[in-house]
């Protein structure tokens, strides 16, 4: 049985109505001839289901729709077309900032956070200590929300939403907050909670993350559902050269296609690494005089040149 | 349909019953927040309304009416409430948009929270409202065990009023500029400061379709005449606060999946 199931899924945004442009533009274009109600669909006829465990990954570039179908899925947008099923609780951490007010005390809005995202007050006093510890906040529990640094409320919003144990979770660019070691930890109890057979939906632009985290992936681009597979790495692969050369593929030979360019090049650009690496420590090599450089050139000389050397150092150990 | 309606409505509020307390704490800090006083507002507002009134009106409406304070007051404390309550209501969905739309919470829930607000602050203005009858010599009957009744249709009253207009906010801003001339409109047509007896009959009965009148009716003859009203008084406030609450809960049904695209 399917956990998420969207079937012909389609989210249209509506601009240029009257309620949008206000009387006067409206009498304006009116009288001009010139009104019209633009549709702009964010997503078209996008279908894919996965099953518990799974854990999606959404790709795509910027504008391609992905968040408008994560909010979708959570319930909040309806669907302008096709339906979207759900079997289970879901838990969504679209952007971690919202639902915070500026004037309350850390401690109030941990517990306004929580109670957001579903938490019961006894939950929330049995895990308190535990938020707090894990954003490393013990010192600022009374401070007022706005006196925070943004890395501050990013590690706060974080560890509140961590503690979620829902049927289906639902991330939107949510895993690159904080500094490095806060996005150690925060990465590291995703996947925590992630391994733990929640069904995961992951939107993300780090492709790695992607590669490592993910078990299918949709690829969606200006609202179309170009791919929807279970061979991730082929995917991303595709995706990554697409990110460089521009070109949508059409069909299935064009997905191999493009993957073979994508491993060709960066197989290329190791090479070419490598080579350059190599020119660089031979740079440094030949500058070198301290007896170190000279040991190590000698030592390349016995392997590959052993006729130059003269006769008393070959076969002699040079690690003295 | 309206059953099924109203059970996914009872277990909704039991699971959120901590959210919307949260919001309701939230709500109240932040109406006093970086004031001084605080909550002692929610006591000095009215008082100081009542105190103004008295100083310009007293003289020229107050002779022939009996207890002329608790008249006052009796208008003062209720359309205040449901100026709070409405207006408050109004913006609640728009105010909230951040959270609305990133979080998946029922929207009605910031509405109601509130109007919850609103109706702690009128429990304390009730409060000093007693308190001022004590002081002005009115007989405690019985009578004032009906209370009750109007102060319940009332909050069902302006909840239905505030999902009208917090869904006309989303769409049309303009709303709030209306709400506000209509309020002064009705203020000065709710029999706050006067008597009607003055107007010929048919006009007292144009009075009638004014629920705020009627609510505030109602309590002058609970509170002052001492009798509980007529029942065309007690099927008036039920009637207007189920029209208001079936036409918010339809605003609402309608509407309710285009709000996120307003925001």
């Amino acid at each position: 049985m399917s956990v998420i199931e969207c079937n012909d899924v389609s989210i249209r945004y509506i601009t240029g109505d009257f309620k949008s442009i206000g009387l006067k533009e409206y009498v304006m274009r009116k009288l001009t001839h010139n009104f019209k109600v633009q549709e702009f669909w964010a997503d078209r006829h996008v279908t894919f289901s996965i099953e518990r465990g799974d854990m999606l990954g959404i790709i795509g570039s910027n504008g391609a729709g992905k968040s408008t179908l994560l909010k979708a899925i959570t319930g909040i947008m309806i669907p302008t077309g096709g339906t979207i099923k759900t079997h289970g609780k879901i838990a969504a951490l679209l952007e971690l900032a919202s639902g915070f007010d500026a004037h309350m005390t850390v401690r109030e809005n941990t517990y306004l956070r929580g109670a957001m995202l579903g938490y019961t007050k006894e939950f929330l006093d049995e895990r308190y200590d535990e938020i707090i510890a894990f954003a490393e906040l013990e010192e600022f529990q009374d401070y007022m929300f706005k006196q925070l640094s943004s890395g501050m409320k990013s590690r706060l919003a974080f560890s509140v939403a961590c503690l979620v144990d829902p049927d289906i979770l639902i991330l939107d660019e949510v895993l690159s907050v904080g500094d490095g070691a806060f996005r150690k930890k925060s990465g590291d109890k995703m996947m925590q909670i992630l391994s733990g057979g929640t069904t995961g939906v992951l939107v993300s632009h780090s492709i790695g993350q992607v590669r490592e985290l993910c078990n299918k992936i949709l690829w969606l681009d200006h609202g179309n559902q170009i791919a929807f597979s279970d061979d991730v790495q082929l995917y991303c692969d595709a995706y990554e050269e697409f990110l460089a050369t521009k070109k949508l593929p059409k069909t299935s030979d064009d997905v191999y296609a493009l993957a073979e360019n994508f491993s060709k090049r960066t197989e290329r650009e190791r090479a070419q690494r490598r080579k350059k690496e190599a020119q660089r420590l031979e740079k440094i090599l030949e500058k070198g005089t301290s007896d170190s450089a000279v040991l190590a050139a000698i030592k390349i000389l016995q392997k590959s040149r052993p006729e130059a050397l003269a006769p008393e150092y070959n076969g002699r150990n040079t690690e003295e | 349909m309206a059953s099924k309606t109203i059970k996914r409505l009872t277990t909704n509020l039991k699971q959120y019953s901590f959210l919307f307390g949260q919001l309701v704490n939230r709500d109240f800090q932040q109406r006093y927040k970086r004031t001084a006083l605080g909550m002692a507002w929610s006591v000095l507002s009215p008082l100081m309304h009542l105190a103004v009134m008295m100083l310009v009106f007293s003289r020229l409406f107050g002779r022939n009416v009996n207890h002329y304070v608790i008249y006052l007051f009796s208008g003062n404390i209720i359309m205040s409430y449901f100026r709070e309550s409405t207006k408050n209501g109004m913006t609640s969905l728009m105010s909230n948009s951040a959270v609305i739309s990133k979080i998946n919470v029922p929207k009605y829930l910031f509405l109601l929270s509130q109007n919850v607000s609103a109706l702690i602050n009128f429990g304390l203005t009730i409060l000093i409202y007693f308190f001022f009858c004590f002081i002005d010599k009115i007989h405690f009957t019985p009578a004032m065990l009906m209370l009750w009744y109007p102060i319940v249709w009332f909050v069902i009253m302006n909840i239905g009023i505030g999902m009208v207009l917090s869904a006309l906010y989303v769409f049309f801003r303009d709303i709030q500029y209306l709400y506000d001339i209509f309020l002064q409109l009705l203020t000065y047509l709710s029999a706050i400061f006067y008597t009607i007896d003055k107007f010929p009959a048919e006009m007292q009965r144009f009075f009638l379709l004014n629920p705020v009148y009627v609510n505030i009716k109602y309590w002058r003859l609970v509170v002052i005449d001492g009798i509980v009203p007529s029942l065309s008084y007690h099927l008036l406030l039920a009637g207007y606060a189920l029209l208001f609450l079936a036409l918010g809960a339809y605003f609402y049904k309608k509407y309710n999946h285009r709000f996120v695209y307003y925001f």
